[in-house]
């Protein structure tokens, strides 16, 4: 069994059901990257493993247990991660206080885990008193990455982490998820730039419509030609 | 020379001061309305009658203070009642909140039904209030009057206009500045009032940082309610208190709160005094002050007023207008949507 | 059409559950009846004629707030406009003010006029924003002043003709019924106005501008007493119906009184009531035949379609905003209307009266408790409230007495808690609007999803 599962996810957000019972699952120290064309239902079905979003029916385990029922603050303070596609910092907060807000679920010392994060993301110490709203696109991300962070989670859920971002940054950024990865941290990505994302997954998803379409081991997906053909470009 | 000193004191005496004292109770006020817009998104029309009711508590009990012969020396009795009227207004709130907000809550309602909703609930508290206390006009006020007299201040400069300090007024600036300081603090320095702040500014992100819900709109309804309670209690203090005036009151408080912007609460303070030195400097007349500066024994012939005190509120009204066809979002930038 | 097929007992247990709006009006007009029987007919018809006029009210809501979801905190001021109307086309002039200060009157408000459209030239002309914002201000600053300069002798010279009787410029001497149009124009303007401004941002904008307006209009009613007398009020407006003493005086009228067997006192007040009633259920049906046909057509459709999703609507090109203001200006405009036809009533302009309680909040109980979104169930909220508000003062009195009544008769207690009933009144039509908002927010009518 997965650290992290969500079985049949069926639901939407009041009309018609967006998700048609797909399935997804990430393991500790894997990337788990879920491809798909725009509207698929990717960002859909990352609030429903968070508990953002009313389910149908389906279910959500962690670590063996069934979290379906719990609200997304006990989710956090069992430790997961999200950082959302849209609107994924404080923007009025400064950059530390972001950070803090991060830990808000902690009740021991978070000077060694501000630092760490410091550490992966130089840049926003020099800014740390600057309000998050202020940054720019790419300093943003990494301020909502390192405020998932600071909560220490055993799962980090990333929505289009890169988008926005220029090329070199968002190499940098995947090297950082890539050590965070082997630092024990189940991560699941979300990505619109698949091929790059593909090249770095133990595992991807293919969803189209709420369903799933193709699973496999990175390598395998992006040697299926079907995939390629339709979600590739070529 | 001395008729330029004249001059000032004469509006420091009648404008400075007493707007000085109203811009702390509406900022006190404004900082209510813009707390719950910023935490629960809607525009609360029962702010004006949570202050009143605020006022009645404190009222009610100093009356029983009174009637025991419990008082503070030269400060007025009601201070001593003043955290009985906040405790009970933000247990109200509290209440409030549980009975009628949270199920829209719950269910996500439209910003626009919380809105019809506060206005059902203001006039549940305003017959309530009526009920209880009455609708005549109520003195409570007790203690020494003035901390600064005309006459003192005459003797003192030997000046021609007077000064005169009102206890009320030094005691609004007084409590204001001591509630805004502590209130900045909380939302600044400690973990619930950031999370306050974080809920505010992005309510999904607060939520899978952790955050509560429940507990961020309890802690708000508790501060509105104590400050509502005591802007409620010093207005009173300061004019009098009459239940019909806090309906009256609800217009240049939204102003001050839209000025600054919704759900900013550094905003409301300078929106508050915004509303207050307008409303005060627009209505008043200016002859005599006009009569100093000029030449020796020169007299306006008007008033030479802007406004008549009668329209005193059309002044908040018009500070609204004018930042919402300029600003919609206030001068500090709240939330527009 | 499945009515032939479904067993009577269904048929039944849903006209229980949710009685027709037939047996619901029925109800109400047995409610009067009672009235009639136990108090009197007079009162009866009193209570009628302001039931009528509370439902058309209630009505101007609605379209604002059950067609497009609008929240209109000012219908006081929109109603006190209506009343003004009243003053302004019946009352005769008075030449003698006409004569002091009409003129001076006239040319400030040219003068206003001109400045308010140089302002607006000078701010489309000059194009640096930092000069342009200082000589907009330089403009309405001189204009205020200069046109103050023309208006306050003017009123001063007005206000002094024969202040007890007069002290005003009067109206237009024009028959009443002309001023429930007036009423609705004016208000209508009000309403183009506060929109303007208001709409297209968020909802508590409108409802904060609203609220706002309609206390400035109450407040220049009272003070601007050249206008409408101000706080001194005025006093027999004209009547679109017969006088209750011609009818006495007349023979046919006493020689009808007779063969009736009931006094003539009381059957002249019974007939002139039974005339305004009239007069207002058709200005009801009238409305409320356009307010059904509007819902119907497209342009009903349309503007429910934008209240239920507005972003899908702007999305598919409507102009939101447009049809806001649209909507906004027609509700007001019959509320104006109403507001008139109530100074016809009263037969009386006295600013006072309007109380937000009495007029924005007692109407807003009226449109959630009756239905919002249903024009029946609007009016039949504007009967049943206003009944309750009226018989609720002999009800609240009767309730405290016998609650108190283990009190002795002097206890401080039961005289404070007998003189406070009056405002329990508000409590329970709060609580009335709480409670129907929460457990029915269809209202007695809901409304038709179709
Ligand atoms: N808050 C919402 N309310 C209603 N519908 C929504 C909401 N968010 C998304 N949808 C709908 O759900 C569907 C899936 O959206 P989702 O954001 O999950 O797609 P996605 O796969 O993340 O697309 P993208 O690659 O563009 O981010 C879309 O049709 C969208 O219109
Ligand atoms: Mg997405």
């Amino acid at each position: 069994m997965s650290f992290l599962v969500g079985e049949d996810l069926t639901g939407g957000y009041g009309g018609p059901d967006i998700l048609q019972g797909c399935a997804i699952a990430a393991e500790r120290r894997e990337i788990t990257v879920v491809v798909g064309p725009n509207g698929a239902g990717k960002s859909t079905a990352m609030r429903a493993l968070f508990g953002m979003l009313k389910l149908r029916s389906g279910k959500v385990r962690l670590d063996g247990e069934d979290i379906t029922a719990l609200a997304p603050q006990a989710r956090a303070r069992k430790g997961m991660g999200f950082v959302p596609q849209t609107d994924n910092v404080f923007r009025s907060m400064t950059v530390q206080e972001n950070l803090e807000m991060g830990a808000f679920v902690r009740d021991d010392d978070i000077s060694d885990t501000l630092e760490e994060v410091y550490g992966l993301f130089p840049a926003l110490k020099d800014k740390r008193r600057q309000p998050a709203g202020e940054l720019s696109g790419g300093q943003r991300q990494q301020v909502a990455i390192g405020r998932a962070l600071m909560n220490r989670p055993r799962v980090l859920m990333l929505d289009e982490p890169s988008a926005g971002v220029s090329p070199i940054v968002s190499h940098e950024l995947f090297e950082r998820i890539l050590d965070i990865a082997r630092g024990g941290v189940a991560i699941l990505i979300v990505e619109q730039n698949a091929r790059q994302a593909l090249e770095l997954a133990d595992k991807g998803y293919v969803l189209v419509q709420g369903r799933n379409r193709f699973t496999g081991t990175g390598a395998a997906l992006l040697g299926n030609p079907e995939v390629r053909k339709s979600f590739l470009g070529g | 020379m001395e008729d330029v000193v004249n001059a000032v004191v004469l509006v420091t005496n009648f404008l400075v001061v007493p707007a000085t004292a109203y811009g702390c109770q509406l900022a006190l006020g404004a900082l209510g309305v813009t707390l719950v817009y910023g935490v629960l998104r809607f525009s609360n029309f029962a702010q004006g009658e949570t202050m009143s009711f605020g006022a009645m508590v404190t009222i009610l009990f100093t009356w029983l203070l009174q009637s025991w012969g419990v008082g503070l020396g030269p400060l007025p009795t009601a201070l001593l009642a003043l955290p009985v009227g906040m405790g009970v207004t933000a247990g109200l709130c509290l209440l409030t909140d549980r009975w009628v907000f949270r199920f829209y809550r719950r269910t996500k309602a439209q910003p626009v039904i919380f809105l019809v909703v506060s206005v059902g609930l203001m006039f549940v508290m305003n017959g309530f209030i009526r009920f209880v206390i009455g609708p005549a006009d109520r003195v409570f006020t007790d203690g020494t009057r003035f901390l600064l007299t005309v006459r003192e201040f005459k003797a003192f400069t030997g000046l021609s206009e007077g000064l005169a300090i009102k206890t009320t007024q030094t005691l609004s600036l007084v409590v204001a500045v001591v509630l805004v300081v502590l209130l900045f603090w909380f939302l600044e320095k400690t973990r619930t009032g950031k999370s306050m702040r974080a809920y505010s500014d992005n309510e999904d992100l607060a939520l899978l940082s952790g955050v509560s819900p429940e507990k961020v709109v309890a802690v708000t309804w508790l501060i509105v309610g104590a400050l509502a309670a005591v802007a409620g209690t010093l207005y009173g203090l300061d004019k009098s208190y009459k239940p019909f005036t806090f309906l009256s009151l609800l217009l240049p408080i939204f102003a001050a709160a839209i000025v600054g912007g919704l759900g900013n609460p550094l905003g409301a303070i300078v929106g508050g005094f915004v509303v207050a030195f307008s409303e005060v400097f627009l209505t008043y007349p200016y002859r005599k002050f006009l009569a100093y500066l000029g030449p020796e024994g020169w007299r306006p012939d008007g008033l030479v007023q802007f406004l008549s005190t009668d329209y005193k509120f059309a002044i908040s009204f018009f500070i609204l207008v004018v930042v919402l066809l300029v600003k919609p979002t206030g001068v500090f930038s709240g939330k527009s949507s | 059409m499945s009515d032939g097929v479904e067993p009577l007992s269904v048929r039944l247990g849903r006209t229980l559950r949710r009685p027709g709006k037939t047996a619901l009006f029925a109800a109400m007009a047995a409610l009067i009846c009672i009235v009639g029987l136990a108090q009197s007919w007079s009162l009866a018809l009193a209570i009628l004629n302001l039931c009528l006029i509370s439902a058309i009210m209630t009505l101007g809501v609605n379209i604002q707030w059950g067609y497009a979801g609008l929240f209109n905190a000012g219908v006081m001021g929109f109603a006190a406009l209506g009343g003004l109307a009243g003053v302004l086309v019946a009352m005769p002039p008075v030449t003698a003010a006409w004569r002091a200060g009409g003129a001076g009157v006239l040319s400030a408000l040219v003068l206003a006029s001109l400045a308010t459209v140089a302002a607006v030239v000078v701010y489309r002309r000059i194009r640096h924003p930092a000069y342009r914002r200082t000589a907009v201000a330089l403009v309405v600053v001189a204009g205020y002043f200069a046109a103050r300069a023309l208006f306050e002798p003017a009123v001063r010279a007005i206000e002094a003709v024969d202040p007890s009787v007069t002290g005003y410029l009067g109206g237009f001497g024009l028959p009443i019924v002309l001023s429930w149009f007036v009423g609705g124009a004016l208000a209508a303007g009000a309403a183009w106005a506060a929109g303007k401004i208001s709409l297209g941002l968020r909802a508590d904008y409108l409802a904060i501008a609203t609220l706002g307006i309609s206390e400035i209009i109450v407040a220049f009613l009272k003070y601007e007493e050249w206008l409408a007398r101000g706080v001194k009020n005025v006093f027999g407006l004209p009547r679109p119906v017969p006088y209750e003493v011609d009818l006495q005086n007349a023979a046919w009228f006493q020689e009808w009184a007779a063969s009736l067997g009931v006094s003539q006192v009381d059957l002249s007040s019974i007939v002139v009531k039974l005339c305004y009633a009239g007069l207002f259920a058709l200005v009801l049906v009238v409305l409320m035949w356009l307010s059904e046909a509007a819902l119907r057509a497209p342009w009903g459709r349309m503007m429910r379609a934008i209240r239920d999703n507005e972003t899908a609507a702007e999305a598919m090109g409507k102009d939101v905003t447009a049809r806001h203001l649209q909507v906004f200006v027609l509700g007001s405009a019959v509320i104006g209307i109403a507001g008139a036809m109530l100074a016809t009533l009263d037969g009386q302009f006295t600013p006072t009266t309007y109380h937000p309680l009495r007029f924005t909040f007692l109407i807003w109980v009226m449109v959630i408790v009756g239905g919002s979104g249903n024009n029946w169930g609007a009016v039949l909220g504007g009967f049943v409230v206003w009944y309750f508000w009226v018989e609720a003062e002999p009800m609240g009195l009767w309730l405290m007495d016998f609650i108190t009544s283990p009190l002795s008769a002097d206890s401080p207690v039961r005289s404070h808690l007998m003189e406070s009933a009056a405002h329990m009144r508000l409590v329970v039509m709060g609580l009335l609007l709480l409670l129907v908002l929460r457990f029915a927010p269809g209202g007695l009518i809901p409304e038709e999803r179709r």
